[in-house]
């Protein structure tokens, strides 16, 4: 009864999730990704956003309580890769009414644009949040042409 | 709609409308919750001396972070501050909202002047604990 059970996992909630799923197709408010290869089913930790900028993408990563020392962060042309562990303290003697935080060892994968550049990578840790910037190539940003 | 979670109850998502509508910092609550909301998972355990709550709450910041009592209900709310640039577009978003927000209905035999709260690494503990006469008593056997 006090087993972990990821919402996911709950049928009805499958349904649900599905269900939103679809509808984001269908009213066109779903990214690129959600259909991705390498993209998880919705409510997977650590949850991702992405943003762009002309001349950079943001990844956030919603991992709390982690030691970011420990957590491994690498980018492979434009796929970005992000794993780590999350302990959760369970209390020996306490009983248990709910446990739907994530704990465990976790993997997230993304491919970023392709003009991303792997050398200018930066990454910081705050109130549960990795923020990982990484450059794009200076020739693919928008460039503002002058007529002589 | 306002939810609402018994906090010792096993029974996940039930949804209750606020007994008390009428006013009208709940209207604006309700106005409120009627826009998408996170909800935080948690971990919820009980000792002789209380009861713990652990709430994941990625991106919130202390002076982001607002506990409120009312009445016997544990409000939990939290905005996520970390801004994104103006003129940043999303590729993908699996956080489509900078609200937290939970409740949960207290019993009691909780003492809710002596809650204790902590917040590390997007990380909320919050300590609700018994009220002293309340406690189990391990009765001692003599002779």
């Amino acid at each position: 009864m006090f087993t972990r059970v990821p919402y996911s996992q709950v049928p009805l909630f499958a349904e649900f999730r599905r269900l939103e799923e679809e509808l984001d197709e269908l009213f066109g408010t779903s990214t690129p990704w959600n259909g991705g290869i390498r993209s998880l089913p919705p409510g997977t930790f650590p949850a991702v956003n992405v943003g762009t900028t002309g001349d950079s993408v943001t990844v956030y990563v919603f991992a709390p309580g982690i030691n970011p020392k420990q957590l491994d962060i690498s980018l492979q042309q434009n796929v970005l890769s992000v794993s780590g562990k999350r302990e959760v303290s369970v209390d020996k003697n306490g009983t248990y009414y709910r446990q739907e935080r994530f704990g465990g060892e976790f993997r997230r994968v993304i491919a970023l644009p392709e003009d991303v550049d792997p050398d200018k990578v930066a990454a910081s840790y705050r109130d549960g949040i990795v923020q990982i910037t990484v450059r794009r190539r200076e020739s693919t940003k928008p460039r503002q042409i002058e007529i002589h | 709609m306002f939810m609402e979670d018994n906090i010792m109850s096993n029974s996940t998502e039930v949804a209750k409308t606020s007994r008390h509508a009428s006013t009208s910092a709940d209207s604006q609550r309700h106005a409120a919750a009627s826009e998408s909301v996170l909800r935080p998972p948690v971990d919820i355990f009980e000792t002789g001396e209380g009861i713990t709550l652990h709430a994941d709450m990625p991106g919130v910041a202390k002076d982001r972070l607002n506990l409120r009592i009312e009445g016997n209900s544990l409000l939990i709310e939290g905005t996520i501050g970390v801004a994104p640039q103006e003129q940043m577009t999303a590729l993908h978003a699996d956080v489509r909202s900078t609200v937290y927000r939970r409740s949960f209905t207290l019993s009691n035999e909780l003492e809710t002047q002596k809650i204790e709260a902590a917040l590390k690494d997007g990380e909320l503990t919050v300590r609700i604990p018994k009220r002293a006469e309340l406690r189990p008593r391990k009765i001692e056997i003599t002779g």
